[in-house]
């Protein structure tokens, strides 16, 4: 299955029984290997709807089996077709099950997905970066700022960067509200800092009013502030946030001056901008059935999740406090400031792939966003 | 203290399946871990419920309103949980409400508010709940009269299906296909209606048909257990339809569009407790096509299919307990709010009673006519159909037969025989699309099909090597099979088999895809690489149950095998239990120290008595309990005697 290549990264495990395609895509799983646990995959195609970014994400794909002939209206080619045409390779017939108890016993770990003998392999792999010492980020954020408009209509059709990631136009911006016709209220813009953003954080975004701006990672503070943000979204991301305090350092000088929401990386990057610290999770959580509880109302909500790296709640700064947590192992899944226009969510309120329970966080943030700005 | 009623179905029927009396044991056994006392009342012998070790006090009484008020009388709960016993015990506790026998006693109902139970039957009630909670239901019309109706036909086309208003049983109502048969049915559904209305719906026959189950807490916590596809499409009950255990053939966003509709229609109804909810889909939008307040058929097979205990659940919700605050028995770690995530497949076929009545209409409608039911679970669709077929205990009925199978011009026609006839037509090269035209089976399982009808080709013209051998025990294929296309005995099969060290291994069924460590022993077999089921150190007994249910074979055999394991661990001897039904107690993954979910043939239990032996001893079984299914077992001729000692033995 996909492409003759060699595939090298860090194995781990998602249990979500549904949402292939916008895994492959995502930009979190930028170097690693993913292993599927449910078994058969592929079973509805890749349609033109379900993409998460403009390309896969994955260094390679994990399957006890894949589908050949899948079966649905909106399919227009397989998931081998998917992997070949972007150059990943995949691996099918494994026992999918035995791999994820060995790394939920023993953690994740870097693999490599080869065509030669094994000997060869664990040689080529003691030489190969650890994922813990990339930088990830810079490989799938968006070398130019760029306006939401909902996503292209064939993002095959659409001029790659060396990146990968599209190139679009860069963006002149002027006051918010510009666009909007006059009889309406401004729309909130709200600058998306893409540390590897899911594009359904954008159609969230825009479904809801906003006028939304995605950032290069590396974005200065001052630059975004002088686009006259209504709210900052940082996005989720792949990768050890200790790698990125290139993006920290001006996370750390927006907080309180604009309304931030964080998610999945970017709740890590705001703990570790003031000053809390991130820690790694043996084999991570992965997969759209994990249990949050909301500290405050006591109510639990199923969650989709995609992290391996956590923050230490001993580390947080006065201020900073755990709003949510993890009912499987208690690791902190949220936290919200006492003082600043400032909350944040370890898990993907976004969803695509998961469930859809959390997309209220969207309108907490909108609401915060109104408030602030009144 | 307090204690609590539970109010218990009748005997075992069509309606009313065996699989609920395998839920209040389970219950009761909730309630009491939270220090209620329970008070059970039931009509039928044969259930583990009825037994005085599973409730404080136990009526076999008939389920009639004086009856029972004579018993609440002299028991005087406080609380009366009625959503566990299947539609009878909805309607008694509606009864019991009508009587004002629940005010006179003051007893509280639990579970399911009694205006959703009241209303959950009435169709106009339904109507105008999924219109306030915006959730769409099929197009309809209520006409008055023949001009109007044929304006709606103009405006939706064929076919519509037509219900009287006010009859009994929607006499005069069907549905209509052409439009002769329309004109027909609007009159004579004009005349039946004594207020001369009929309400026009639009047929869903030929949709996808898809199941939620879900939970909610007095907290409005919500979470689904699983989904479920019917390969039969909408037509068919879904009693008597395959089902596949999680949908198959949808992406991530329609599984979360159901999903969060089925959440939106739990909370706007009110339930604290499990729910069934199903959905036509073609692949969008959706209709919602019905909901059952309460624990239902679907629900124990879910429940056996992820290993998420939902009538232990529920029992819980219902004396205030929130879902965190259960705790998950299949890791024991993990609470009850999460989602269960299937790292398999699980096929269930129904088990009809043709083979003993072989001239009643074999027809498969909107009315249930299965007795009983087996599942199967692999990491392969293939595999998981052709275990269910060999757990049916059908001889002669399994795919193996290479003849020419039965008619395949009803094939349109939803039968018991369908699988078989699909199986063959594909067998004569019959297109796949000519096959999904006329049933409008979704392609996906016809490619399963035609994917076993490709190996039963290749077995017959190729040479059996260790991997093409391996290949067809990948897709579900038994010795007997193979043998039969490969010219060789099943016993020789076995022994090549083995030769080449092509061996089963067992997986775990842990409702969380091996993310956390299980401490439930419930496994199935597979063709793959690691196995987890290590043999049982000590003494142990394996006992073999009775498989589905059907004519001839009850669920006592069930009982007698819960009994069996029972008595075995009394005794200090581990008991592994070897069953293929879902609606039984002994597939209860904390009946046996063991539970292998595997059909109830030679193959799989001489192999897991391989899997079980230490040091060239093999465990003994138990047969006498598990009716004529356990009893052929043991009777197997020639070769499969001397071939397997353990099976003769009896435990001591």
């Amino acid at each position: 299955m996909g492409a003759l290549a060699t595939g090298h990264g860090e194995v781990v495990f998602n249990t979500s029984m549904t949402g292939y395609q916008e895994v492959l895509t995502d930009p979190s799983y930028a170097g690693q290997l993913v292993t599927l646990t449910y078994p058969l995959v592929g079973n509805y195609g890749i349609n033109p709807q379900d993409f998460e970014s403009a390309k896969i994400r994955v260094a390679g794909l994990i399957v006890r089996e894949h589908c050949d002939r899948p079966s649905h209206g909106q399919s227009d080619r397989t998931l081998d077709e998917y992997l070949k045409a972007q150059n990943i390779p995949g691996i099918c017939g494994v026992d999918t099950r035995a791999i994820t108890r060995r790394l939920r016993q023993h953690g994740v770990m870097m693999g490599l997905l080869t065509t030669e003998s094994p000997e060869a392999a664990v040689a080529q792999l003691a030489e190969m970066p650890r994922y813990d010492d990339q930088d990830l980020v810079r490989t799938v954020t968006t070398e130019a700022q760029y306006r939401w408009d909902g996503e292209p209509v064939t993002l095959e059709a659409l001029p790659l960067t060396a990146s990968g990631n599209i190139s679009r136009p860069t963006l002149v911006v002027g006051s918010p509200g510009e666009n909007s016709g006059e009889t309406q209220e401004p729309r909130p813009r709200i600058l998306v800092t893409d540390v590897g953003v899911k594009y359904n954080i954008l159609r969230l975004l825009q479904e809801r009013g906003c006028e939304v701006i995605a950032m290069p990672a590396a974005t200065s503070a001052e630059d975004m502030l002088a686009m006259n943000p209504s709210g900052i979204l940082l996005s989720p991301g792949p990768g050890d946030p200790q790698l990125l305090d290139y993006v920290v350092d001006n996370v750390r000088q927006v907080l309180g001056r604009v309304p931030v929401m964080g998610i999945c990386l970017g709740h890590q990057l705001v703990a570790r901008a003031l000053g809390g610290q991130t820690y790694k999770l043996p084999f991570g959580h992965r997969g759209g059935n994990h249990p949050v509880q909301d500290m405050s109302s006591g109510r639990v909500y199923i969650t989709a999740q995609n992290h391996g790296f956590a923050v230490d709640p001993d580390t947080l700064p006065a201020g900073l406090e755990v709003s949510h947590i993890n009912l499987n192992d208690g690791t902190v899944e949220g936290t919200r400031h006492r003082d600043m226009p400032l909350f944040t969510i370890q898990y993907h309120s976004e969803a695509s792939p998961g469930p859809r329970d959390n997309e209220y966080i969207f309108d907490q943030f909108l609401g915060m966003v109104k408030e602030f700005n009144h | 203290w307090k204690k609590y009623w539970l109010l218990a179905p009748a005997p075992s029927s069509s309606a009313r399946p065996p699989s609920l009396t395998t839920r209040e044991p389970k219950a009761c056994k909730a309630l009491r871990e939270e220090g209620v006392s329970v008070v059970l009342v039931n009509s039928n012998p044969a259930t583990i419920m009825t037994d005085t070790d599973i409730a404080d006090h136990v009526y076999i009484e008939p389920l009639t309103v004086e009856v029972i008020e004579r018993i609440i009388a002299k028991e005087r709960p406080q609380g009366i949980l009625p959503t566990l016993g299947g539609q009878t015990g909805l309607n008694m506790a509606v009864a019991l409400s009508d009587a004002g026998v629940l005010d006179r006693y003051n007893v509280r109902l639990l579970g399911t508010p009694l205006e959703t139970i009241r209303k959950a039957e009435d169709r106009e009630f339904f109507r105008n709940f999924l219109h306030d909670i915006g959730e769409p239901e099929p197009p309809n019309r209520t006409v008055n009269s023949m001009e109007e109706a044929l304006a709606y036909r103009e405006e939706m086309g064929l076919p519509l299906v037509v219900r009287p208003a006010y009859t009994l049983g929607g006499t005069g109502g069907g549905i209509a296909n052409t439009q002769g048969e329309f004109e027909a049915t609007v009159a004579s559904g004009l005349a039946s209606s004594p207020i001369s209305q009929v309400l026009l719906e639009r047929s869903l026959v030929g949709w996808k048909e898809i199941e939620y189950e879900v939970i909610r807490d007095g907290d409005d916590n919500c979470i689904t257990v699983c989904n479920m596809e019917n390969l039969d499409p909408m037509g068919a009950h879904t009693g008597d339809s395959i089902v596949v255990a999680p949908s198959q053939t949808l992406t991530d966003k329609e599984y979360q569009m159901l999903r969060s509709a089925s959440l939106k229609i739990i909370r706007g109804l009110g339930i604290e407790g499990g729910c069934n909810i199903q959905m036509a889909e073609p692949d969008s939008p959706y209709y919602v096509i019905e909901v059952n307040p309460r624990v239902s058929r679907s629900s124990a097979l879910a429940s056996k299919a992820t290993g998420y205990p939902i009538a232990r659940v529920s029992a819980k919700i219902a004396v205030g307990k929130r879902l965190h605050e259960i705790p998950n028995a299949v890791t024991g770690k993990t609470g009850a709010a999460f989602e269960p995530a299937l790292d398999y497949c699980v096929v269930k076929i129904p088990r009809w009673p043709f083979d003993k009545f072989p001239n009643g209409d074999r027809q498969i409608t909107t009315q249930m006519k299965a007795t009983g039911e087996v599942m199967a679970i692999d990491r392969s669709f293939e595999a998981a159909l052709q275990k269910a077929i060999r757990s049916l205990e059908i001889e002669g009925m399994a795919t193996d037969g290479h003849g020419e199978g039965p008619d395949t011009r009803n094939l349109m026609e939803p039968n018991d025989l369908r699988l078989w006839a699909l199986m063959a037509a594909l067998r004569r090269n019959t297109p796949p699309e000519e096959l999904m035209g006329k049933t409008f089976i979704d392609p996906w399982f016809i490619s399963a099909m035609q994917r076993i009808v490709n190996m039963e080709r290749r077995l017959l013209g190729e040479t059996l090597t260790p991997d093409l051998l391996y290949r067809a025990k990948r897709l579900g294929f038994s010795d007997r099979q193979v043998g039969t296309l490969a010219d060789m005995l099943p016993e020789q099969v076995r022994n090549l088999r083995h030769d080449w060290n092509l061996r089963p291994v067992y997986k775990m069924v842990d409702t969380c895809a091996a993310e956390f460590e299980a401490v439930t022993p419930y496994y199935y077999s597979t063709y793959e690489e690691e196995n987890e089921a290590l043999p049982l150190p000590g003494k142990k007994a394996i006992v073999i149950g009775s498989g589905p249910i059907r004519i001839g074979q009850g669920i006592e055999f069930d009982y007698c095998s819960v009994h069996a394991a029972w008595a075995l661990s009394q005794a200090g001897v581990s008991s592994v239990m070897i069953n293929s039904n879902p609606e039984t107690v002994s597939t209860d993954f904390d009946t046996s120290d063991r539970l292998y979910f595997e059909p109830l043939d030679e193959e799989a239990v001489r192999d897991i008595i391989d899997n079980e032996t230490v040091d060239d001893v093999p465990p003994p079984s138990v047969v006498q309990f598990g009716g004529q299914t356990a009893i052929n077992l043991s009777q197997g001729p020639g070769p499969r005697r001397s071939a397997y000692p353990g099976l003769q033995r009896r435990c001591h």
